[in-house]
């Protein structure tokens, strides 16, 4: 067999950060290559790369297509390459229909004039070739199923003459039948000499479908296994093999008694009815404990806090109770009246009006503690301000610096401060440290024990292992919405973490 | 309240940095630019007309700007928001029939005709305001809608006949002068309410342990504000004294100055203006500000037909045509973002003025009126990329 792809040593810098370090990836033609490794291990930039979506220049290393080095300014180059890559958020334009999607920037026209007859003939073609027959080309694409459109976004990829397909967490919101119909699809390709590379999470797909597999890990390539050679377990261990080099100030936990128990909870995906995004969870939560949830991106995780704290949209069944009496949260207001506090996972569009102040900033979920009758005390608002500001080692100038000058680190102490103002009893913490750097990490962690010797209970969701396992007292594993394990912090390893987060039931 | 100690007041002296005299003076590059623009549009027209920083027609301007100005202050509020309502001039132009028919042709007094207005326009804020915040339809298209619907309902129930004239009465609220005395006692209070201002804003920091700006500044504050209030009455009392439209603009000014900087509602119009998803999740209730920042909106534009109907002392069926226009520029020039969450009443004053002095200045040029609309929307373009450029360098220095 062939090479159909290799790239070498392949290294991209962020500011701060090497995404991608001295990377090797070698794909052989007509092989399904799964790519595997954890949240931030570098999968999705090194198909950037590939795609041309980092133009060349903007890495270090180089891109072999069938023996020829490539260099790749835009998309377009990739794609005349024969490259097409399908991403976990689908880019059809929904209110246009099959055929206008397919060709959309390579209509059949002349002098701008369409033929539509052709575009729907030569639709027809390419929706056979991947098994879409119970469809017309007409059909708008909003109509159809998720499973169906990424059938559309594959029909659009072959008529490009893509004969290398990166399919990048494909099956992340499809049901059980629809994955089915994908991964045979994915194996007609294979017998026909398309070569593939597919990007998931889930190791039963990748077991089922793959040739061969490679693990990254921190940007590094851990190494590349035929998939007869290798088992679940070592590939989970691969993905994880790091030893914990940060260091966590875990303290032991002050539990008191129950302050939020959650029974039999569901949440409704807002948009796609029958579709459950949260299923039939049940825990506890006590005071005084930090208590972990883990799970791979788009398990859940972000939807059941959201949704706990009255901000999503989709409905929910079951019930919370919070110190022993039941509470139906249907708006945020509700949630802080009920004690609940949420720093969001993305601070910049759900936690911090960036044009104005600090102190203006902390405030704003406490206006009613710096006014009386609706009248803001201006230098009550200074005062109390400097207070968070001091607590919480905020750099900045003044409380009247704009918050969006500030660093990360900084920003999320500022929301953090926010929350704590309103003398919460439950603090949410969504991925508390994306993006920021050690130091300021830290300082989290250690205001984290603070805040559960004055009994707060603390949740926090995580994607860094090591973080979730050094903070955590109990945790819980999520998986497509559903709990699929939940230990004490004491008997958690990351590879049965992985294991449950990626959909064995363990423990 | 809580004590200060020594450490204390030096923490906060040290989080508010070292004080210069200078820095008291904060360098809003904007606003001055703002002021500085309309003193060159002022220079140039005395300039080019002898009369036109007369007294008389100082006088006349104010009157003139006033019905733009009402307009603007509720505008702000809208567009800082992150809305717009297309609706007010046509709502000017509705509630003005009203207001004509009710005083004319069923002589009702001049008390409950206001009433009247001002629920209506309320009513028609909460309506436009249920239906942008609850059902999340665009604002651009409810006030066009309703920019339509009004002027419809004006020509239907006036049956498109000019009324008038107003009872004496009535025509008080925009023809009237205060006489002199009173203009004295009004700059008296008006001096007043500055030092005080000035003076609590003083103690209340030194309560709290901030740097206390030097006494020397506040009395300048003082004197400067004096200056400005005193000198205005002068000027126009030496023509037919302070119109009252221009006192009601100071006044609502002055209160809307207060909800936008001094009330959690005008907080958290901005915050939702800034960021509506993070304002959400601070358990701000978005829905509910938004529609009361529209009954406000249209309760002023309900004060602004009063007022407009007033000083022509009719109702016409062209009345307040192209308002929320002028009004949309006036927050514009003065810094309001279209985007939301920045603006301030102060700068869509100023805004107000620009256009009101240019509408002046060209009238009494005698210049034809197409060249009114040209300059304006020249200049209405203009300030808007002279603001993106300056913020655009600032980003870029920061």
């Amino acid at each position: 067999m062939t090479t159909a792809l290799e790239m070498r040593n392949i290294t991209k810098q962020f500011p701060g950060v090497k995404a991608l370090d001295d990377v090797t990836f070698t794909v052989r033609k007509g092989e399904i290559h799964a790519l595997c490794g954890e949240n931030g291990a570098g999968k999705s930039t090194l198909m950037k790369v590939l795609s041309g979506l980092y133009p060349t220049g903007s890495y270090d290393g180089e891109i072999v297509i069938h023996g020829d080095v490539k260099r790749f300014s835009t998309i377009k180059d990739a794609e005349q390459a024969g490259i097409a890559i399908i991403y976990q958020e689908l880019a059809l334009a929904k209110d246009l229909s099959i055929a206008e999607n397919l060709f959309l920037g390579k209509e059949f026209a002349r002098w701008g004039v369409i033929n539509w007859d052709r575009a729907f003939k030569e639709s027809e073609k390419w929706l056979k070739e991947v098994g879409l027959t119970d469809v017309s080309p007409e059909t708008r694409t909003g109509t159809l199923g998720i499973g169906k459109q990424q059938q559309v976004e594959i029909a659009k990829a072959l008529s490009k003459n893509a004969n290398l397909l990166i399919l990048d967490e494909p099956t992340a919101a499809l049901t059980e039948q629809e994955v089915d119909i994908l991964l045979s699809i994915l194996r007609e390709f294979k017998a026909r000499g398309v070569t593939c590379i597919y990007i998931s999470h889930k190791l039963k797909e990748v077991f089922s479908i793959a040739d061969s597999v490679t693990v990254l890990r921190d940007g590094k390539t851990v190494g590349t296994y035929s998939i007869e050679d290798i088992t679940e377990e070592k590939v989970i261990s691969l993905m994880v093999g790091r030893e914990l080099k940060q260091l966590f100030p875990r303290i032991e936990p002050q539990t008191g008694s129950i302050v939020m128990k959650v029974q039999n909870y569901s949440v409704m995906h807002p948009d796609l009815p029958g579709r459950k995004v949260i299923d039939d969870l049940s825990f506890e939560i006590r005071q005084g404990e930090i208590f972990g949830i883990a799970g791979l991106m788009g398990a859940g995780r972000t939807e059941l806090v959201m949704s706990l704290f009255g901000g999503y949209s989709g409905a929910v069944s079951g019930t919370v109770e919070i110190e022993g009496k039941s509470v139906r949260i249907k708006s945020t207001q509700q949630a802080i009246k009920h004690g609940l506090a949420l720093v969001s996972e993305d601070r910049k569009k759900y936690g911090l009006v960036l044009g104005m102040d600090v102190k203006n900033n902390i405030t704003l979920s406490s206006l009613r503690h710096i006014s009386s009758g609706g009248v803001i005390d201006h230098q009550k608002e200074i005062y109390q301000g400097n207070d968070y500001m001091k607590a919480l080692r905020i750099k900045a100038n003044s409380v009247e610096t704009i918050v969006g000058t500030l660093s990360g680190g900084n920003q999320q102490k500022v929301v953090i401060g926010k929350w704590l103002m309103t003398n919460p009893k439950i603090l949410i913490l969504d991925e508390p440290t994306r993006g920021i750097d050690v130091g300021a990490k830290f300082e989290i962690y250690t205001l984290m024990n603070e805040l559960i010797k004055q009994g707060m209970a603390i949740i926090m969701v995580s994607s860094e292992l090591p973080e979730l396992m050094g903070m955590s007292h109990r945790i819980m594993v999520i998986s497509e919405g559903r709990k699929t394990a939940e230990f004490m912090a004491e008997e958690a390893s990351q590879e049965v973490i992985m294991t449950a987060a990626t959909g064995g039931r363990t423990g | 309240m809580k004590g200060q100690t020594a450490a204390e007041t030096e923490y906060n002296q040290a989080a508010f940095g070292s004080r210069s005299w200078k820095s008291w003076f904060k360098f809003d590059a904007r606003a001055y630019t703002m002021i500085g623009a309309l003193l060159a549009i002022w220079v140039l027209f005395s300039l080019l007309h002898e009369r036109f920083l007369s007294p008389t027609n100082l006088s006349n301007l104010f009157l003139q700007m006033s019905v733009t100005s009402i307009l603007a202050i509720g505008m702000v509020l809208v567009i800082v928001a992150g809305h717009i309502d297309l609706s007010v001039g046509s709502l000017v132009g509705f509630i003005g029939g009203i207001v004509a028919m009710l005083n004319v042709w069923y002589d009702w007094p001049a008390l409950p005709v206001i009433i009247v207005a001002i629920a209506i326009g309320a009513l028609i804020g909460c309506i436009q305001g249920w239906i942008i915040a609850y059902k999340a339809v665009p604002a651009f298209i409810v006030t066009l809608g309703g920019m339509l619907v009004f002027r419809g309902l004006l020509f239907g129930t006036t049956g498109s006949v000019t009324v008038a004239p107003l009872s004496p009465g009535l025509k008080t609220i925009g023809q009237s002068y205060m006489t002199d005395l009173i203009g004295w006692v009004i700059g008296g209070i008006g001096l007043l309410i500055a030092a005080v201002l000035v003076l609590r804003k003083r103690s209340s920091r030194s309560k709290y342990g901030f740097p206390v700006e030097p006494l020397a500044l506040s009395v300048l504050r003082i004197i400067a504000a004096g200056t400005l209030i005193l000198g205005f009455v002068a000027v126009m009392n030496s023509y037919k004294g302070i119109p009252v439209p221009f006192l009601m603009v100071v006044v609502l000014a002055l209160i809307f100055t207060f909800i936008t900087r001094n009330t959690t509602f005008g907080r958290q119009v901005y915050a939702i203006g800034g960021n509506p998803e993070a304002a959400k999740l601070s358990g701000i209730n978005i829905k509910r500000r938004v529609m009361l920042v529209f009954v406000l909106c249209n309760t002023l534009a309900a004060i602004a037909a009063l007022v407009l109907t007033a000083r022509l002392n009719a109702a016409t069926m062209t009345a307040g045509q192209n308002y929320e226009l002028d009004a949309i520029a006036a927050c514009v020039i003065g810094g309001t973002s279209l985007i939301g969450g920045a603006g301030s009443i102060m700068g869509a004053l100023i805004g107000a003025l620009v256009m009101s002095s240019l509408d002046n200045g060209m009238s009494l040029m005698n210049m034809e009126s197409f060249w009114q609309y040209i300059v304006k929307g020249g200049i209405l373009v203009l300030a808007v990329y002279v603001d993106i450029h300056t913020r655009n360098r600032k980003n870029n220095a920061a």
